[in-house]
């Protein structure tokens, strides 16, 4: 790790004053993707300002029967809320597949939105990556991309969006809250994330120094249900293959809402508007879940070693459909 | 300490932190390292006062120090092991406010004031912690490296209380791995210790 000097935020005020005055300086929050990332030389902040204890750590009610969570409350936390269990269990299923135990933990939501990418070639540190070295190449598009995504991929980088909970968040029409050195904002979850295009370094809309003082989101229709199916190498402690998070109502034995979101096979958390318009009318079949998942991998791009995702991801959208259709 | 002719990584450590090295890297010699020697670029000590069983420890830290590495390196507390160092294994886990997490993924300044408790901390006096008694019982370890994070996690798994059946202290427990295989037997453990916590209430 590179020598960096440590300073517990006094606030969240002045935690952006201390970030957004150094352009290496960086938000420390449960470290387990920055302390990780640090000991690979991969992030080389001279300066950690931790924001772990400020008080952005609850999870509120919202008019409408949505809920307000602060960017500090810890994955584990809040895939346990009640309010999560009882009426967003796409949520909970999701978090709850992530990481271990521990590490969920310590995770928090606002580190778990900005988590990076388990490319092997941009953690190794030495590799040819755009997104790690810009303009140095990238090592996966000919190299082992097994786990990289068939979605969402430029010529200059194919990296997976490794997180569970941003797919549930997907789905859930999430605002992200911020409070930067230009001041707040509200940021629609469809606009936080950018493609890599030709600058996979950008990740996502932020400014340096902004920091995401919390999330939120409105109910589901009343009678909708959602769930998250994730499929991977082993059953546990485990980074997805390829995942799905689904909202569903059905009324009168047509599909009145369907939302899709994909992980594991995409560059960002993946949205697939065209599925879900697809659905909206039909009735809740085989069929109709199959035609979706045919139309959600439309435009994939496969690489040498990940082809199987394309295959492997329409299952997961039909099971997860099939699930939520039974009840 | 007993000396070696080799000195290894711990020795190195500990040199430093006596001062062998002109950079104030770490050192438990109190908070005038710093002053003494002043920082010429990022990284400087910083004093940070960790609670480790019940015992305050007011150290000067090289902000780079896990709080893995100050239990073992700085404090001599070697029952939390390193397996992976990057949250991938649950050999360093210990507990942190009562919740289990990776002490290699956690900085030392950042736990500062907060109570953390290691394998160290389970037993009172002689007697075991129930799940370290039931961990022998059950020959839930054959090596041993991973049992005192398995053992952490355990007191961590039967707080949160999320597990009742085998498939859910399997999943719950499954943040340690074991190489030798002993997966069975800790479950085992786990169980025979909530079942006896459960009929005790
Ligand atoms: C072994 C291992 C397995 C894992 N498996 C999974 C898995 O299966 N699924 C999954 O989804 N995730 C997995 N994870 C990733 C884990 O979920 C993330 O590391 C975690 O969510 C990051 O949260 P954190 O609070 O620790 O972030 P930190 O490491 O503290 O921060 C991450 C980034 O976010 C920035 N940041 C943090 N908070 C804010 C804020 N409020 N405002 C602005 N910037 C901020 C930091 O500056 C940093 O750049 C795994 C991690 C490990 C180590
Ligand atoms: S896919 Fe992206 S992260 Fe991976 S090597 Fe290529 S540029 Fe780097
Ligand atoms: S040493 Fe911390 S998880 Fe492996
Ligand atoms: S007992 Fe040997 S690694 Fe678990």
């Amino acid at each position: 790790m590179n020598p960096f000097d440590y300073a517990r935020a006094a606030g969240a005020a002045a935690a952006v004053t201390q970030v957004a005055a150094s352009p290496r300086a960086k938000f420390l929050a449960g470290g387990t993707t920055l302390i990780d990332l640090m000991k690979l030389h991969v992030e080389t902040p001279d300066t950690l300002v931790d924001i772990g204890r400020l008080p952005l750590d609850k999870v509120e009610a919202v008019a409408g029967g949505g809920l307000a969570v602060g960017a500090n409350v810890r994955n584990s936390d809040l895939a346990y809320h009640d309010a999560v269990l009882a009426r967003f269990p796409v949520l909970s299923e999701a978090l709850l597949s992530g990481a271990s135990p521990q590490l969920r933990n310590a995770a928090t939501v606002g580190g778990n939105l900005l988590q990076r990418t388990r490319c092997p070639y941009f953690r190794d540190g030495v590799s040819p990556c755009n997104k790690r070295a810009p303009g140095s190449g990238c090592a996966a598009l000919g190299g082992h991309n097994r786990g990289n995504a068939v979605l969402g991929g430029s010529e200059s980088c194919i990296a997976t969006s490794a997180s569970d909970m941003c797919v549930a968040m997907a789905v859930l029409n999430v605002t992200i809250k911020t409070q930067g050195p230009k001041g707040e904002r509200a940021i629609p979850f469809a606009d936080f994330y950018l493609v890599p295009g030709e600058t996979p370094e950008r990740e996502t809309v932020l400014d340096h120094g902004e920091l995401i003082v919390g999330v939120e989101w409105p109910a589901l229709p009343a009678g909708a249900k959602s769930h998250y199916l994730k499929v991977r190498d082993r059953a546990s402690y485990q980074f997805a293959l390829a995942s799905a998070a689904v909202v569903l109502e059905v009324a009168g034995g047509v599909v009145t809402t369907a939302r899709v979101a994909l992980g594991g096979v995409a560059t960002k958390p993946w949205r697939v508007p065209d599925a879900e318009k697809l659905l909206v009318g039909r009735k809740p079949t085989a069929e109709a879940f199959a035609a979706a998942a045919e139309v959600a991998t439309k435009g994939a791009v496969p690489r040498t070693f990940n082809g199987f995702k394309v295959a492997l991801v329409r299952r997961v959208i039909v099971r997860a459909l099939e699930t939520v259709a039974a009840g | 300490m007993p000396p070696d002719p080799d000195p290894d990584r711990r020795d190195f450590i500990q040199g430093v932190a006596a001062g062998g090295l002109g950079v104030a890297l770490l050192s438990t010699a109190g908070p005038g390292v710093a002053a003494a020697d002043p920082p010429t670029g990022p990284g400087r000590a910083i004093p940070v006062q960790l609670t480790v069983n019940g015992q305050d420890h007011a150290l000067t830290l090289d902000p780079r120090i896990s709080l893995l590495d100050a239990l073992r390196e700085v404090l001599h507390l070697t029952g939390t092991k390193k397996g992976c160092d990057h949250g991938q294994c649950g050999a360093c886990t210990v507990l942190v406010d009562g919740r289990r997490v990776n002490a290699c993924l956690t900085l030392a300044a950042s736990v500062a004031g907060s109570p953390v408790r290691t394998v160290e901390g389970l037993a009172t006096g002689d007697d075991l912690h129930p799940l370290q008694a039931a961990f022998i019982k059950h020959d839930a370890f054959q090596c041993g490296y991973c049992t005192p994070g398995q053992l952490c996690s355990a007191v961590g798994l039967l707080k949160e209380a999320h597990a009742t059946t085998d498939d859910e202290v399997r999943e719950q427990m499954s943040g340690n791995l074991c190489r030798c295989g002993a997966y069975p037997n800790v479950v085992a453990a786990v169980q025979e210790v909530r079942l006896a916590a459960r009929d005790a209430r």
